[in-house]
């Protein structure tokens, strides 16, 4: 077992795959009243061609605040990248200008939100939105755009797609304007969508539905990548391949979905898993809990972020910062426990 | 058979929808449209389906609260509670014959952040129900503060401090003994922990369990989370489109669903085990339609994998099933 304090977590199945994007050290932090916020500390991780990726964390874990930050969206001020770099394509989108990132965005990475009434614009109409993405990315004729956004819009599930192009947001329902999102994102054939709690505004059975929809359109691309941040943990078990726990703005564990599901290590990992209500077994009286709440940023404790609340908590955790410990397995940990095992 | 609590029966709520340039009624909504239940003595009774079911409208009429919001709208039915002897209807008393009963049936909100004034203390917001209902002295009051602070999990020297200055699980519990306060009998929960953190909706799920021993209450846990529903109820209801659609034991319900859209909606939860595939997943066929144009018939039908002609002609009856409970499918 080594220590390394940059992880390079490659998927069990093909190491030798070249990453897609690779975040390296990304530091994110805000200014706040109460001081120096920082939502995202030394983050590292690669994306491979065709994966689905997702990164699981509780409210203030620094999920969607890395999202941001590939998509250069983070608000500054208060908000800035201190720190990092995030390659994509031989270039590095944090030291990107601002005109060269409306080349990135919609047209190799794009976004969907999780509310998607508030990312839309009320005041356009859904088509003129969907062919605005496209006339701005590619030299065609409005008309041409006109039947890609049919097109697009058809393939993601609206029925009577010409028809609805004159609708505004507000006169469709949750689900189909989230198959509005998905249809704005993926019109350009981006390389990587990134998902930023994409169901967590609607009802299971539209949910499925809209899962199902992600994966399905991911499939005809080939090699394109799914970023999904959730704090569902039951939704990245069925949806992604390899999984980026985060907690406290730094990453305290990846694995396969295997790995994290089945054998997690971080004594984070265990207790979230530990406290979800089993169904599959006979109803147990008590759920596990974690105790404790989940510190504001600028109440973060020194050393391990998770040391008010572990349960395998030792003395060095609240002085020392644990590092990175990749295990025989290939699954990286952050936790002290780990280092005894050499 | 254990005792009733309070009785539902054949309750239908009706929203008018105002518009035009007169504000003259356009429309009607049907919430919740003559539905009938029965809450024991001492158990959790769990009320799931998606949203526009009419689960949120169900618990507020319970609480009668919709007749003080929007007069008239409640069309018919009875709700009978139990609580103090004989049963009384609780849609028929006035404001001020209902005051007695509100003390013993108490709300939780699901979002903690609107559901505590931001003006007012933690120990004025436990207080003012022991105000409203009691005669106790102030310093009787603040011993009950203290008293249901450490109940709930919260240092009893936190009542002089402002909602503002807790966090999301610690705002629910304040919610949580605001509720005891006035020693409810029945508790609604209205999607108690679906604002929480995963880590702390397991704390707040124990706490509500613990509670309930304790002090001998009976839950209508509202919720749309269905393996925390199953986790915290002895039975579960189901919902959809305003009609009561499935009522039964929890582990029957949960194991053995008998109306097609409670599979559906059982098979759609996502399951935290990713060597489960999702091909045997039931899939169904277009949106839940708005209520204001319900399907003739079923309500369901329209969407539902196993429709026969008669579905889309009458409503059909909650008759029991073979696995013991309640379904309204004729054709399972």
């Amino acid at each position: 077992m080594t220590t390394i304090e940059t992880p390079q977590a490659s998927p069990t199945t093909d190491a030798e795959k070249q990453a897609l994007l690779s975040v390296r050290d990304l530091g994110v932090s805000f200014r706040t009243e109460g001081g120096e916020a920082r939502a995202v500390d030394g983050v590292s991780f690669d994306l491979f061609p065709g994966e689905v990726l997702g990164i699981v964390g509780e409210s203030g874990s620094g999920k969607s605040v890395t999202s941001l930050a590939i998509m250069r969206l983070i608000p500054d001020p208060p908000g800035k990248i201190v720190s990092g770099q995030i390659m994509y394509g031989g270039e590095d989108i944090v030291q990107k200008s601002y005109p060269d990132m409306r080349d990135v965005r919609g047209n190799k990475i794009a976004m969907i939100f999780q509310e998607p009434m508030t990312a839309l614009n009320p005041v356009f109409t859904v088509g003129m939105q969907v062919m605005e993405t496209i006339l701005t990315h590619e030299k065609v004729s409005k008309s041409e755009a006109r039947d890609r956004a049919v097109e697009m819009l058809e393939k993601v599930g609206i029925p009577e797609a010409r028809k609805r192009l004159k609708d505004y947001p507000h006169q469709f329902s949750g689900g189909m304007r989230q198959r509005v999102m998905i249809a704005l994102a993926l019109v350009c054939h981006p390389n990587i969508l990134i998902a930023d709690e994409p169901t967590t505004a609607l009802d299971v059975t539209t949910q499925a539905q809209i899962l199902e929809l992600m994966l399905d359109l991911k499939s005809q691309k080939e090699d394109s990548s799914i970023i999904l941040i959730t704090h569902d943990l039951a939704v990245v078990a069925e949806t992604c391949q390899r999984v980026i726990v985060m907690y406290g703005g730094k990453i305290q564990e990846v694995g396969t979905v295997e790995q994290i599901f089945t054998d997690p290590k971080h004594p984070y990992t265990k207790g979230l898993l530990a406290s979800l209500p089993s169904t599959s077994e006979a109803k147990q009286k008590r759920l596990y809990t974690i105790p404790g709440n989940v510190p504001a940023l600028h109440e973060m404790p020194e050393g391990c972020k998770f040391c008010t609340r572990c349960s395998e908590v030792v003395d060095r955790c609240h002085s020392e910062e644990p590092p990175v410990h990749q295990l025989d397995s290939g699954q990286l940990v952050r936790c002290h426990l780990f280092e005894e095992e050499k | 058979m254990a005792e009733p609590l309070l009785e539902v029966r054949n309750l239908t709520v009706r929203f008018p929808i105002w518009g035009g340039v007169l504000r003259h009624k356009v429309a009607e909504v049907r919430a919740v449209d003559d539905v009938s239940l029965t809450l024991y003595k001492g158990e959790t009774l769990g009320l799931v389906g998606e949203s526009g079911c009419g689960k949120t409208t169900a618990a507020k009429a319970i609480c009668n609260i919709l007749k003080d919001t929007a007069p008239g709208v409640i069309e018919q039915g009875e709700i009978l509670f139990h609580g103090k002897g004989e049963p009384v209807n609780l849609l028929e008393l006035s404001r001020g014959d209902m005051r007695p009963y509100r003390q013993l049936i108490q709300m939780i909100f699901q979002d903690p952040f609107s559901s505590l004034n931001p003006r007012m203390t933690v120990r004025e917001i436990i207080e003012r129900p022991l105000i409203v209902h009691t005669d106790m002295t102030a310093d009787a009051r603040r011993n009950r503060v203290h008293e249901l602070l450490e109940k709930v999990g919260l240092q009893a020297a936190y009542d002089t401090r402002y909602p503002h200055e807790f966090s999301g699980g610690q705002r629910q519990r304040i919610g949580i003994a605001r509720s005891l306060a006035a020693r409810p009998q029945l508790i609604i929960a209205d999607e108690p922990v679906s604002a929480l953190d995963v880590s702390v909706q397991s704390q707040v799920i124990n706490l509500l369990q613990d509670l309930q021993d304790e002090f001998d209450l009976t839950f209508l846990f509202v919720a749309h989370d269905l393996s925390v529903v199953y986790h915290i109820s002895d039975r579960i209801a189901v919902m959809y489109l305003g009609n009561m659609v499935e009522i039964g034991d929890a582990e029957t319900v949960y194991r053995q669903p008998q109306h097609p859209y409670s599979q559906a909606l059982l098979s759609a939860v996502p399951q935290p085990n990713p060597s489960k595939t999702r091909e045997d997943r039931i899939k169904l066929k277009g949106e839940i339609p708005s209520p204001l144009n319900k399907p003739k018939g079923c309500g369901f039908h329209p969407r539902c994998p196993l429709a026969i002609d008669a579905c889309s002609k009458d409503v059909p009856q909650l008759a029991e099933k073979e696995s013991g409970q309640l379904a309204a499918c004729p054709v399972t």
